[in-house]
């Protein structure tokens, strides 16, 4: 079985003016399909810029990215996306939701893209599915924080990922709505069999995956599988 | 990689524009603002324009009476009688200038006698009260006077008119001549005598100015350009002319398109204004959705589909902004008629012109396009990641777009203005001015900035430092506020400083020496006994000018007809189509200046005659020292060399000539002369035209105090639909203005929220919004106002030629107002905020 995210000798680095600042360096890991897998580490250790590498967002300084069997390095700007858009799902720490479209359209968005005119039945579907039935017409402003990443979650899972890429999922949520979200985000995963990368500090949260590793410095510090 | 193509439709593309607007349309409501006056001004004269050369192309013959007519200043002669019978005119005409005295109260002035013989008007018609006198003048032997006239005389149906030696009773008032506009009647107002009775004033004698015109009507099969090419060498040989109605009625048409050109400039001014604001409003609104297509890119939208979702938007609000300035202009062309009623021959009437309409709504999308392309195109260079950090476009790739997007805004005006134009010269001359300006404006806010900032006063309060520190803040609006602020100072000052200059150059010194008398047409053998009459008012004859009429039979050996047929030349027409009149003395006079050449001032019998023109005929038809010129004097032809070229002062309201004969080349010539003298009072003026008029009918008298009242008050009226144009502009640039002090607004909102946060107090916050915007307008106002006297001077030295009249209101009025708007703007949109509780804004990132 070939991986999904293959990642070999990849490192980041950034120029400020004279200096060149690395973020990453030397990183190498794999992911195979529906696996679930964490990346750990203090803040500024490089995680949230592993995640963009690894989903396309941002190019490498150097090593290669393969997602889903395509080279990431191989893709212009529009092909990446156009990939993005039939492979991968994405959560944030702040939702990122589109504030001009209400819940609905921000769900159907990834779908409607696709030229999928069963979209609108498959958004509402998956709107119920996280409890926000009610709410279809709502625009982001009119939601909860946890309101409003259970929206992103839906979007997340509308296009039928293959591997889905998760931000800091609970990082602007209070505890109980952090602990709800979670749950929901593993059961969707689990009964959409996608692959899952959770970039997170909460050790909590990365310990109910398969496995995970911690970033320091720019390098990989360990990698552990969990129970 | 087949497979990474986009399947997305151009349906969702415009479905997610659409999404977009829907919430963010409150912010784009003066993005739209902007643009609807421009719009709206360029459609009204547009319109205007094009339903006024319609009803000149439709009513032509009705302009003209006739399909043609054939004219001659000079009693015609026997081949030109010959040309005129065997063509079979259907009406004739003798018309000529002169006084006109009202016995019932002793009043004079100024008329044109015309005396029809057959069918005229062949179209159109002479509109009288009542409506019989039309016809029935001639059988009544009465005359027929322009119906103003006889209100400004208080004369009735039945009163007397005297003209030359013939007194006639008033059987009609003349409403209405064809081709005939009210500020020509004003000038000189028709009075219609009995053909029979031409003759009998008295008043046609050797070189008096004398026009007889035929008129024709032809078959639908004439072809009226071929008559003219054939017959107008002839007849230009006998000093006669031929006009038709196509060529009379494509002068007229032409003769608004100058002025036309003119206002579409000042309206398209006033929409470039409105750019300025669609330029600022799209640039913060795509800044503000830099996160929203970070986010697009990251679900898979690619660059283009961004692009386009926003491009389909401007395009959108441009079409919105189009159509309401569309239906405004369409509606507002109606006003056009009113401002410039007097001045036209003909009634325009309301009409929507479909090629007008798609002209308004396409100038307005692709303004609208152009002017927001910089942010467009850099919605390009957001990338995905920014949903995960916020990072800054590369300042290189902004450079290059820049150098990309400029030189298409500068293509786009100018494309237009020439549109407008028509002239590859005046649309350069006018994207020079503007860049110039838009430019300098740029440069001075930056350099003020850098002032402020390395000279910035630290022991000012915090209040006032936090104030003035907010103009170079990131996220300022400093730039697009300080080039709007100094373009509308710009325009409103140069609009209004010009206008005085204009007037200015066309008003007469009122000293002692300067005539405000004339009296023409005086023959050699009266010129005893007027000076005498003028006398007898303890009055001096100032000037006694001898005047020639003749016309240019051939340069350097060319017949005028041949360069006339030749349009590469540069010749003007005027100079080869008109009788012009000359004079001869031996010196200079005071109101001109020799250029170049020698003056020669007499001559005895000399085969080629030694002539001076001044700079404006030899630049009219091309000409230099030593051209020569064969001009024709009633039939004989003169061979003349030129020797000097003369700046003449014309502002001076002096009798000047373009062309000078030295003394005794023309004294035995057909001749008029024209005397002036200074009437110091009304009174007298009134008391010495009566008395000449009475004595001496065959002369005509010019009081010019009256002559430049009119000229003053068809000036203010030009003066009004200027202004009524410039309220355009300034309109459009408070609009621009609120717009970018509103979207400032985003910028500051979080700032003073967390500084009330702190516990800053409303009157801080207020302060420091009075410092800056106060700052602002006066950053603003100080280029807008130098510029504009830049701007000024010029037009003043090189176009009116005459001095800048500087006045209080354009150096301090305007500006100081625009400061206090600017500031009362700021503090406004503050008041909203200041009333808001910080929470609410920290928590929603509005109000």
């Amino acid at each position: 079985m070939s991986p999904i995210l293959n990642i070999k000798n990849l490192s980041k680095s950034f120029k400020t003016g004279d200096q060149v600042l690395k973020i990453l360096e030397d990183i190498n890991f794999s992911l195979n399909e529906q696996e679930t897998f964490a990346i750990v580490g203090p803040s500024g250790s490089g995680k949230t810029t592993l995640l963009g590498l690894c989903a396309g967002l941002d190019d490498t300084s150097g090593g290669t990215i393969e997602l889903c069997g395509v080279d990431l390095g191989s893709l212009n700007e529009d092909e990446r996306a156009i990939l993005r858009n039939q492979k991968v799902g994405f959560i944030f720490q702040d939702f990122q939701l589109l504030p001009s479209l209400t819940a609905l359209e921000n769900v159907i968005v990834p779908l409607e893209l696709q030229g999928d005119k069963n979209a609108s039945a498959v958004g509402k579907e998956l709107l119920e599915k996280v409890g926000l039935g009610a709410r279809l017409n709502h625009y982001p402003s009119q939601l909860s924080g946890g309101e409003q990443q259970r929206v992103a979650m839906a979007r997340a899972f509308s296009n039928r990922p293959t591997i889905l890429f998760a931000d800091e999922p609970t990082g602007n949520l209070d505890e109980e709505s952090g602990k709800n979200v979670v749950k929901l985000l593993l059961d969707l995963n689990k009964e959409a069999g996608t692959t899952l990368i959770i970039v997170t500090h909460d050790l909590e949260l990365a310990k109910q995956t398969q496995r995970m590793i911690v970033i320091k410095g720019g390098k990989i510090f360990k990698e552990e599988t969990n129970a | 990689m087949n497979q990474l193509k986009s399947k997305t439709q151009i349906g969702w593309l415009l479905k997610m524009a659409w999404r977009d607007w829907r919430s963010s349309r409150k912010k784009l409501y003066l993005f739209i603002a902007s643009i609807v006056l421009g719009i709206s001004a360029v459609v009204a004269i547009q319109s205007f324009g094009s339903n006024l050369k319609v009803k000149i192309k439709a009513d032509s013959k009705s302009l003209m009476g006739a399909d043609f007519i054939i004219d001659s200043r000079q009693v015609p002669t026997e081949k030109v009688l010959k040309i005129v019978d065997s063509l079979g005119y259907k009406a004739r005409e003798i018309n000529f200038a002169s006084m006109a005295f009202f016995p019932k109260n002793e009043g004079s002035k100024l008329i044109k006698v015309s005396g029809y013989e057959g069918l005229f008007p062949i179209y159109g018609e002479v509109k009288t009260r009542p409506i019989t006198a039309a016809e029935s003048y001639k059988t009544d032997k009465g005359a027929l006077v322009d119906a103003t006239t006889m209100l400004q005389f208080d004369l009735q149906l039945g009163d007397s008119i005297k003209v030359g030696e013939v007194t006639l009773p008033i059987v009609g008032a003349l409403k209405s001549v064809p081709g005939k506009s009210a500020i020509s009647a004003s000038i000189m107002p028709p009075v219609f005598i009995p053909f029979e009775l031409i003759g009998q004033t008295g008043l046609i004698q050797k070189g008096s100015r004398v026009e007889y015109q035929f008129y024709f009507k032809t078959d639908e099969l004439t072809n009226l350009k071929r008559l003219e090419k054939e017959l107008l060498p002839i007849l230009d040989l006998e000093s006669a002319d031929l006009d038709t109605h196509v060529s009379a009625g494509k002068q007229l048409g032409d003769g608004y398109n100058n002025f036309g050109k003119f206002l579409n400039l000042v309206a398209f001014t006033a929409l470039l204004l409105g750019c300025l604001g669609i330029a600022s409003a799209t640039n913060i609104y795509i800044k503000e959705k830099n996160k929203a297509i970070a986010v697009l890119k990251c679900i898979g939208v690619t660059r283009k589909q961004t692009f386009l979702i926003y491009l389909f938007q401007i395009i959108f609000i441009g079409f919105i902004g189009s159509l309401f300035g569309t239906i405004l202009g369409v509606g507002l062309q109606q006003l056009f008629p009113v401002l410039l009623g007097d001045f036209l021959p003909v009634n325009v009437s309301f009409a929507v012109i479909p090629s007008v309409v798609l002209l308004g709504l396409t100038i307005g999308i692709i303004m609208s396009v152009v002017f927001s392309l910089y942010p467009l195109i850099s919605t390009w260079f957001v990338t995905p990641n920014q949903v995960l950090r916020a990072q800054e476009t590369a300042g290189k790739k902004k450079k290059i777009l820049g150098f990309i997007v400029g030189p298409i805004v500068a293509l786009t005006v100018f494309l237009f203005s020439y549109l407008l134009l028509g002239e590859l010269l005046y649309s350069l001359i006018f994207l020079g001015g503007i860049v110039v300006v838009f430019t300098l404006i740029r440069l001075i806010a930056g350099i003020f900035i850098k002032l402020i900032k390395s000279l910035f006063p630290k022991k000012w309060s915090f209040p006032a430092r936090q104030g003035l520190s907010n103009l170079f803040r990131p996220g300022n609006q400093t730039i697009t506020l300080i080039l709007c602020i100094g373009v509308g100072v710009f325009l409103i000052n140069t609009l209004y400083l010009a206008k005085d200059a204009l007037i200015s150059s066309t008003s007469f010194q009122k000293n002692v020496e300067t005539p405000n008398i004339l009296l023409l047409d005086v023959q050699k053998e009266d010129i005893k006994a007027i000076s005498k009459t003028i006398q007898s008012f303890n009055q001096p004859v100032l000037d006694q000018i001898p005047v020639i009429a003749m016309k240019v039979h051939s340069i350097n050996g060319v017949r005028a007809t041949t360069l006339k047929e030749d349009s590469t030349n540069g010749i003007k027409n005027w100079v080869l189509d008109g009788q012009f009149r000359a004079s001869y003395r031996d010196s200079l006079v005071k109101s001109e200046s020799l250029l170049d050449g020698d003056w020669i001032g007499r001559v005895d019998d000399v085969e080629v005659i030694p002539i001076s023109i001044d700079i404006g005929f030899k630049k009219a038809a091309k000409l230099e020292i030593g051209d020569r010129i064969e001009f024709n004097i009633q039939g004989v032809l003169m061979e003349t060399e030129i020797k000097s070229i003369r700046k003449i002062e014309w502002s001076q309201m002096k009798m000047n000539f373009s062309v000078i004969f030295p003394e005794g080349a023309l004294n035995n010539a057909p001749q008029t002369n024209v005397l002036t003298t200074q009437a110091p009072t009304d009174e007298i003026a009134a008391k010495m035209q009566q008395k000449l008029v009475m004595a001496h009918p065959s002369v005509t008298v010019i009081d010019l105090r009256s002559v430049m009242g009119l000229v003053e008050n068809i000036l203010s009226k030009i003066a009004w639909v200027i202004n009524f144009l410039a309220l355009f502009s300034i309109l459009t640039g408070f609009i621009v203005l609120i717009g970018a002090v509103r979207t400032s607004k985003f910028q500051r909102l979080k700032e003073n929220a967390m500084l009330r946060t702190i516990g800053a107090t409303s009157k801080q916050i207020f302060k420091m919004t009075a410092v800056e915007y106060i700052i602002l307008g006066i950053l603003g106002s100080i280029p807008g106002t130098t510029l504009s006297f830049i701007g000024a001077q010029l037009l003043a030295t090189y176009s009116f030629k005459t001095d800048l009249i500087v006045s209080w209101i354009p150096l301090f009025l305007v500006p100081g107002l625009v400061v206090v708007f600017v500031t009362f703007i700021g503090l406004a949109n503050n008041r909203k905020i200041m009333k808001t509780s910080p929470k609410e804004i920290l928590r929603n990132g509005s109000v």
